[in-house]
């Protein structure tokens, strides 16, 4: 493994700033990884020459005095993310060749700020899935592994896991719309933070379901989240919904101290057949919490259980009119017509072919709980039960909680094809404990903190209040120093 | 609620997806996997619950009613499937 590679930003942004190291170098030392790791399936679509010339602009930036916490950072990309001149295709085939001519506004961001593109990460198509075994470009597979068995990364941010656990990349953008940069990050072994809906603009990465989609960090500690999270935040005159508010100095909010913070514990987080690995793996995060100096407290989110439902109503309906602009009209994919094949033909025939099984269901269920008859009994009933969702979590922060405490997900990671069988919903369950955080709009950020008996990576969530991801972000942080996890997966690849 | 084969193929004329009669059972089924679950949400008394509009309580921010870009067809066309003359050419719509 390289040793440049395997920085952390914060590292190599000082090692930067001394002249220890040069972008360029530490770009020539991720392409090098990332052309040995084709068995990983992170990268879909690999940009070395642009990452070079961004690598050794940052540098002549550097040199000049001119340069920001993310100048030279080489950065892993989704797929999601509209990239000027590169393809970017949400792992869709109905996407296939579409190269934007516009920039997202995170990743114009991160690039005004000197970071460099090393190209684009695997991921679930649309951002549906949560193993990213939907992708057009094949599976992303984790780095970790433990018997013969090739796991998952997670998803749908599984490229972008997958690259940084294996040291491809400094850190990469993720999007959560469910669970999609947390989940990926607990299966793997690295930070995932999902802001404040509204922190990240959204303008620019390809719609899943508007209301609960949000862009975030994916890095090797929480200090990396913060700094990165620094550079992809602020108001967008470009998307409506992002807010209007100062980002603060994230990174200089870390201070490790939480004394007197008080951290609620939610009872129905407690699931039936919850694996006794998690169980204890979330006693010693609360136990790390309370000898840092915090209360901790039973609290109680009674809605949780109609959390995935709800999600599972409002999120295909968003996905069903997002996705009506797939066409064949206007980008991407056409399907091949027959003769006397009228435009109702084509936009099916090119609905079919372009998207895949599981994108096809959701758009689908979305037009259905969205049809004349069923809006009321599935719509609005479920935006109904997200004003009761977000209200437990209001009132639980009413009583002064200012970060709850769950385990990220339910398992470790599984292997590829395990859940091949199982009914759609088996593979839902994955986002039942970061579901509700997308439904209630909150910032969210997983931890690793421990291994399973088997040696495979587990992560914790913290919850935090709207807008306060620098506080969320200290407490991770004293989360983090007390578990002291360094582990890192065994190359195999 | 249960969806049965000709509802399926109505969801997906809805959808403009093109599905084969052949695949329209397996097809229904999971629809009633995936309903069965959001089922639950009739258990939840939501009497005089609002609607969520917005997750963040913020106004929508308001612009000039004016023009802010534009004039860039050549751009607008580049990924398109067909382009002809400054235009994206569909099959024949009216007859």
């Amino acid at each position: 493994m390289s040793e440049l590679s395997a920085m952390k930003i914060a590292e190599a942004r000082d090692a930067l700033a001394k002249g220890e190291v040069t972008s360029v170098e530490l770009t020539e030392a991720c392409l090098a990884e990332i052309e040995g790791a084709d068995a990983l399936g992170a990268f879909a679509h690999k940009t070395p020459d642009k990452a070079l010339e961004m690598a050794r602009a940052a540098d002549a930036r550097i040199k000049a005095g001119d340069a920001t916490a993310m100048t030279g950072i080489p950065l892993g990309i989704k797929d999601l993310f509209c990239t000027q001149g590169v393809d970017s295709q949400a792992a869709s085939r109905i996407l296939e060749g579409f190269r934007p001519e516009y920039e997202s506004t995170v990743t114009r961001q991160l690039f005004e700020a000197g970071a460099v593109m090393l190209g684009k990460l695997n991921m679930d198509e649309f951002a549906m899935g949560s193993s990213n075994e939907t992708s057009v470009y094949g599976n992303a597979v984790n780095p970790w592994k433990v018997d013969d068995r090739a796991l998952t990364p997670g998803g749908s941010s599984g490229g972008s896991a997958a690259a940084v656990s294996a040291d491809l990349c400094l850190a990469a953008t993720g999007t959560d719309t469910g669970g999609s940069i947390r989940q990926p990050a607990a299966f793997t072994g690295i930070t995932g933070l999902k802001p404040t809906y509204g922190r990240v603009s959204r303008w620019g990465i390809i719609a899943f379901a508007s209301s609960l989609d949000q862009a975030g960090p994916m890095t090797k500690d929480v200090r990396d989240a913060a700094i990165m999270l620094q550079a992809m935040a602020g108001h967008d005159p470009m998307d409506s919904t992002s807010a209007d508010l100062a980002v603060p100095d994230f990174e200089a909010m870390l201070t490790g101290d939480i004394k007197g913070k008080t951290i609620g514990i939610p009872r129905e987080y407690r699931m039936e057949g919850m694996p006794q690995e998690i169980e204890d793996l979330w006693a010693e995060g609360r136990k790390m919490l309370e000898d840092a100096g915090a209360k901790i407290v039973d609290i109680s989110l009674p809605h949780t259980k109609y959390a995935l439902p709800t999600y599972y109503v409002i999120a295909p309906a968003e996905a069903s009119s997002n996705l009506a602009r797939y066409d064949g009209v206007r980008y991407g994919r056409r399907a091949e017509l027959g003769q006397g094949d009228g435009i109702v033909d084509m936009y099916e025939k090119t609905r079919a072919e372009g998207f895949g099984p599981e994108v096809q269901r959701r758009v689908m269920v979305g037009t259905y709980v969205l049809s004349a008859g069923f809006y009321d009994a599935y719509y609005n009933r479920a935006r109904k039960v997200r004003t009761l969702i977000k209200r437990d979590f209001e009132e639980a922060f009413a009583q002064g909680v200012d970060a709850i405490l769950t385990p990220a997900t339910p398992s470790a990671a599984f292997g590829l094809g395990e859940m091949q069988n199982a009914d759609p919903v088996q593979m839902y369950l994955n986002d039942v404990f970061t579901v509700t955080v997308n439904l209630a709009g909150l910032p969210g950020i997983s931890v690793p903190t421990g291994l399973d008996k088997s040696g495979l990576p587990l992560g914790l969530q913290l919850i935090g209040r709207p807008w306060e991801e620098g506080d969320l972000l200290n407490t991770a942080y004293a989360l983090e120093q007390a578990a002291g996890y360094v582990a890192k997966p065994e190359r195999w690849w | 609620m249960s969806i049965d084969e000709k509802t399926a193929a109505h969801v997906a004329k809805l959808a403009r997806i093109r599905v084969e009669e052949a695949r329209l059972p397996e097809l229904a089924q999971e629809f009633n996997t995936i309903l069965g679950f959001i089922e639950q949400l009739s258990e939840v008394d939501v009497d005089g619950v609002e609607p969520m509009v917005s997750v963040t309580p913020q106004r929508l921010k308001r612009r000039e009613d004016v023009v802010t870009a534009g004039g860039d067809a050549k751009r607008v066309l580049s990924n398109a499937p067909d382009a002809r003359e400054g235009f994206f050419a569909v099959p024949k719509v009216v007859e």
